[in-house]
């Protein structure tokens, strides 16, 4: 199975591990992840203006160029599933943001949102299905204590991203269970780690992602997955505790036998 | 061609608003037939009633249309005007131009000229408007109640003691449905169990109550005075008339491992019970899906026990069929899934419990013997955090969008109780509003805040955090302080919203009585008929038409109760006289109609008709008049056009249909 694949720039850059990884990952579970031949960045923030579509049209061409392939178009970084998901949605059902945006662009084809977006996980839930990534585990994490570290992007708002239960999301305990580890359920997992606030008010982001982390802990949690570049950075860096945190494609990776070979590349 | 006379209504501005209603007159003039055309305020108003009277005496009217509202609201006022003046009632049209025009239309011009269309269509149809005498069907003077909560019990009991019999219905094993699981009761704090359990009593003794226990409507058939109910009487696996309520089978019941329905799942029963001590009937069922000897066929320790004899593994579940003049739901409520609203950990968390379940434990016949204390380990509490609206006023699709109207009032008794109770712990409200109307209500509630020291958050909710040390972590607004919240408790109790009994859409269906979008019966007028149902003989009782507490049901039970009882008075009632009927000349005996009637009554008969001169045997169809509900479905379905309804012919329908085309 072939899927068009949004990185994103982060992944070109500060989370290269986060993008080698899935891409090593999914070689193993026999899907491709072919990478769009030009894609610009989403903005990282899902402009919330209406009354402007500059701030969309790079994600508009992106889901335009996978509808032209007829393909799914997979994403990794929360950030740009969050903008990709709410910017399709807003093609398929806000009329006067469908309208601009298609006459900016002057398709020949106006895009209607009928490409579905999807994030890596959801891949690996709905399409190859957990079932089948535990079978490829070639080097089951056995005994590790995971806690899965959701944020605010990947889940918000749940009916546009319908991607889990906001409040009691189970997608990544059950990727945590399939590469053979336990997951720690824990309370702070859907919190915000404070994102881009970090920037500005360090301190805020600091009590945000200390609660996170010291609740995990708490909870019994020897380390944490993230899918967001941002979150990694926060929790990594705003934090007193030493919680391990890991890209979840990483562990992915490991359990498949793959991550050495990444390394080395 | 008829005298016809035309009377358009303004309805105050209702009509008049959107409608030219002197044009319409000025039309109907020129309609075949029309002799006399008026307009009027308010013409359901006697004085308007006065001028269709003088119109048909002084015109000689031989038929009327009166243009104004839906039928369903003055149809009956019309016919009675025009039956005082002497014309047969049925010689009446109605065109509503208020519900089907002035109230959906905004343009004036637009309105007027569908007005008249409408208008054009009534009197096309009254021109072959032909006088129909109702014929009469008899009352079976009994009453079925579906539902043994508070409301039922009080509705059965109000019909019995004016002379009439009534059956109660009740799903589970023992009346006293809701009610018999709360503790206290607002706003006297008189105990629950102590004011209804005397009416449980009262009923089972009443000469004139039969109660069906473990027992389901499962069908139903016939019209209002003359109802035939199939009840389905479950298997008890006990012999009602052996078993003496010992309760000895229940303590020897291996099997003790199904949640308890009465207890709110907080703790188990065996698979014989009673689901509480003073229930009534005391005749305990086998539950046959934790039941070890239905499950494996060994085991009976039931059987062995029991001194009466009285346990029954062969019984069958029995078919009641009873006919009914008057139907009456009181199937009340329950509380909604919390599946939705994981922020308040209800599924992560023992100590978030719903307020039903608080209920239980503070009950001395509950759970934890009427002690306050933590699912979880068994602590007394020592910071206790309610949160009221938890699916009610919801402004998404994920609770309910009205108010369940009896949670301030109880969120209020359960703090002052445990206040009471243990003065010690501190109770803390999180409410959006509190909504405490009613008789000593918001006295009550003013008494919890500032006699017993109860700590009113206005604000919401957003997230209970469950703890590693076990504790809660509840993270809320203080909207009148404009602060951020973040307090710690050790029990959180959630006042989920109420809803209907989820069987409440099969029994509507069964009676075709309308539900609501939020599954509440529909009543036949909000205001001036909120106990009946639009469907003929059909009356509502409790929360099943609407939220209400104890003192609002057991009045709405009382007049639902009037309301059948006024039925049941009657020897005889008034059909209408609207039914099908079928040309023997044109008919061939297909069967096509009798297989649509959803009443059963069309018959075959082998009669001899004279066609043209040639005498001969043909199998055609006769329609039972007491039967038939005049619904139409037969004459849509006739091939050869030989069935026809009084009162809608095919030419009727067909000139209607003319003339909005003209």
């Amino acid at each position: 199975m072939k899927y068009s694949y949004y990185p994103g720039c982060t992944l070109k850059n500060k989370a290269e591990d986060l993008d080698a990884y899935a891409r090593a990952s999914a070689k193993v579970l026999d899907f491709e992840l072919e990478e769009l031949e030009e894609w610009q960045c989403c903005g990282g923030v899902y402009p919330l203006g209406n009354d402007e579509i500059a701030t969309k049209l790079a994600s508009v061409r992106a889901l335009h160029a996978a509808r032209e392939k007829g393909q799914e178009l997979v994403t990794l970084c929360s950030a740009c599933h969050h903008v990709l998901k709410r910017v399709n949605d807003d093609m398929k059902n806000v009329e006067d943001i469908r309208t601009r945006a298609n006459n900016y662009l002057d398709l020949s084809t106006p895009y209607e949102g009928e490409t579905t977006v999807l994030h890596f996980l959801e891949v690996l839930r709905d399409r190859i299905g957990f079932d089948k990534v535990k079978e490829k585990v070639v080097n089951p994490l056995t005994g590790k204590k995971i806690g899965a570290y959701y944020g605010c992007l990947l889940l918000r708002p749940g009916k546009i991203l319908s991607f889990d239960n906001p409040e009691n999301p189970k997608i990544m305990e059950d990727f945590i269970r399939a590469i053979g580890a336990e997951p720690v359920i824990y309370p702070y997992r859907n919190e915000c780690c404070g994102g881009y606030i970090s920037l500005k008010e360090k301190e805020m982001s600091k009590n945000m992602c200390q609660k996170i982390e010291e609740s995990a802990e708490g909870f019994g949690a020897d380390m944490l997955i993230t899918a967001c570049p941002l979150c990694m950075y926060n929790l990594n860096k705003n934090t007193s505790t030493d919680l391990p945190v890991y890209y979840f494609t990483e562990l992915l990776a490991e359990a498949l036998g793959v991550k050495d070979e990444v390394k080395k590349a | 061609m008829l005298r016809i006379g035309v009377f358009v209504c303004h309805c105050g501005s209702n009509i008049a608003a959107t409608v030219d209603v002197k044009k319409v007159v000025e039309m109907a003039l020129h309609e075949p037939g029309v002799v006399h055309a008026e307009d009027y305020q308010y013409m359901c108003s006697e004085a308007g009633q006065e001028k269709i009277r003088a119109a048909i005496q002084e015109k000689h009217l031989s038929g009327i249309v009166v243009c104004s509202c839906s039928p369903r609201m003055h149809e009956n006022t019309f016919r009675n005007a025009a039956e005082r003046a002497g014309l047969n009632p049925y010689m009446v049209e109605i065109a509503n131009i208020r519900e089907h025009c002035s109230w959906i239309h905004k343009d004036m011009e637009e309105a007027t000229e569908k007005a008249v269309i409408l208008m054009r269509a009534a009197v096309a149809k009254v021109n072959l408007n032909t006088p129909l005498q109702p014929g009469e069907s008899r009352v079976t003077k009994r009453a079925l109640v579906i539902g043994g909560g508070i409301a039922g019990i009080q509705t059965a009991l109000d019909i019995a003691d004016a002379g009439y019999p009534v059956d109660i219905v009740e799903k589970t094993p023992s009346i006293g449905g809701r009610m018999s699981q709360l503790d206290k009761t607002f706003p006297t704090l008189d105990c629950s169990a102590c004011i209804l359990t005397p009416k449980m009593v009262e009923a089972n003794a009443h000469p004139n109550i039969n109660i069906y226990t473990y027992s389901e409507v499962e069908k139903v058939s016939g019209f209002v005075g003359d109802f035939t109910v199939d009840i389905r009487k479950k298997a008890r696996s006990v012999d009602m008339s052996k078993c003496t309520g010992c309760g000895v089978c229940q303590e020897k019941c291996p099997s003790k491992k199904t949640p308890s329905e009465f207890n709110r799942g907080l703790n188990n029963r065996s698979a014989i019970y009673t689901p509480f001590a003073q229930a009534i009937p005391n005749v305990p069922v086998i539950d046959r899906e934790a039941c070890i000897k239905f499950k494996t066929g060994k085991c009976g320790i039931c059987s062995k026990v029991c001194q009466a004899g009285a346990i029954d593994y062969e019984q069958k579940d029995e078919i009641i069929t009873e006919k009914y003049g008057a139907i009456v739901v009181a199937t009340g409520f329950d509380m909604i899934k919390l599946d939705d609203y994981d922020e308040y950990a209800y599924s992560q968390s023992k100590d978030v419990i719903t307020s039903l379940e608080l209920e239980r434990i503070m009950n001395a016949a509950g759970p934890t013997g009427g002690h306050l204390e933590r699912l979880s380990d068994g602590k007394a509490p020592k910071e206790i955090v309610f949160i009221q609206c938890v699916g009610s006023r919801c402004a998404d699709n994920r609770g309910k969008s009205y108010c369940s109207k009896i949670c301030c009032m109880y969120t209020a008794k359960h703090a002052m109780l445990i206040r009471d109770k243990y003065p010690d712990v501190n109770v803390t409200v999180f409410y959006i509003d509190v909504r405490t109307p009613g008789k000593n209500f918001d006295e009550f509630y003013r008494r919890a805040v500032e006699e017993y020291g109860v700590n009113y958050i206005k604000g919401q909710v957003g997230k209970v955090i469950p703890q590693p040390d076990g504790k809660l972590l509840v993270q809320g607004a203080d909207l009148l302080d404009n602060k951020q919240i973040l307090k710690e408790a050790d029990m959180v109790v959630l006042a989920a919203a109420i809803e209907p009994n989820p069987d409440v859409r099969k029994i509507a269906t069964m009676l075709t009585a309308s539900i609501d979008t939020n599954n509440f019966l529909t009543e036949a007028h909000a205001k001036l008929r909120p106990v009946e149902s639009p469907t003929a003989g059909v009356f509502l009782s409790g929360v099943c038409q609407g939220p209400k507490d104890i003192p609002e049901t057991v009045s709405q039970a009382g007049a639902a109760a009037v309301k059948a009882i006024g039925l049941l008075a009657k020897d005889k009632l008034l059909t209408n006289p609207c039914t099908a009927h079928s040309d023997e000349l044109l008919c061939n005996g297909c069967s096509q109609c009798a297989n649509v009637c959803p009443y059963g009554a069309i018959t075959y008969e082998e009669k001899e008709v004279n066609d043209h001169g040639i005498r001969e045997v043909r199998r055609i169809a006769v329609v039972n008049e007491a039967l038939c509900q005049g619904c139409g479905a037969c004459t849509v379905t006739c091939p050869s056009g030989a069935m026809d309804l009084k009162g809608f012919s095919n030419r009727q329908i067909l000139a209607e249909v003319d003339a909005i085309c003209r």
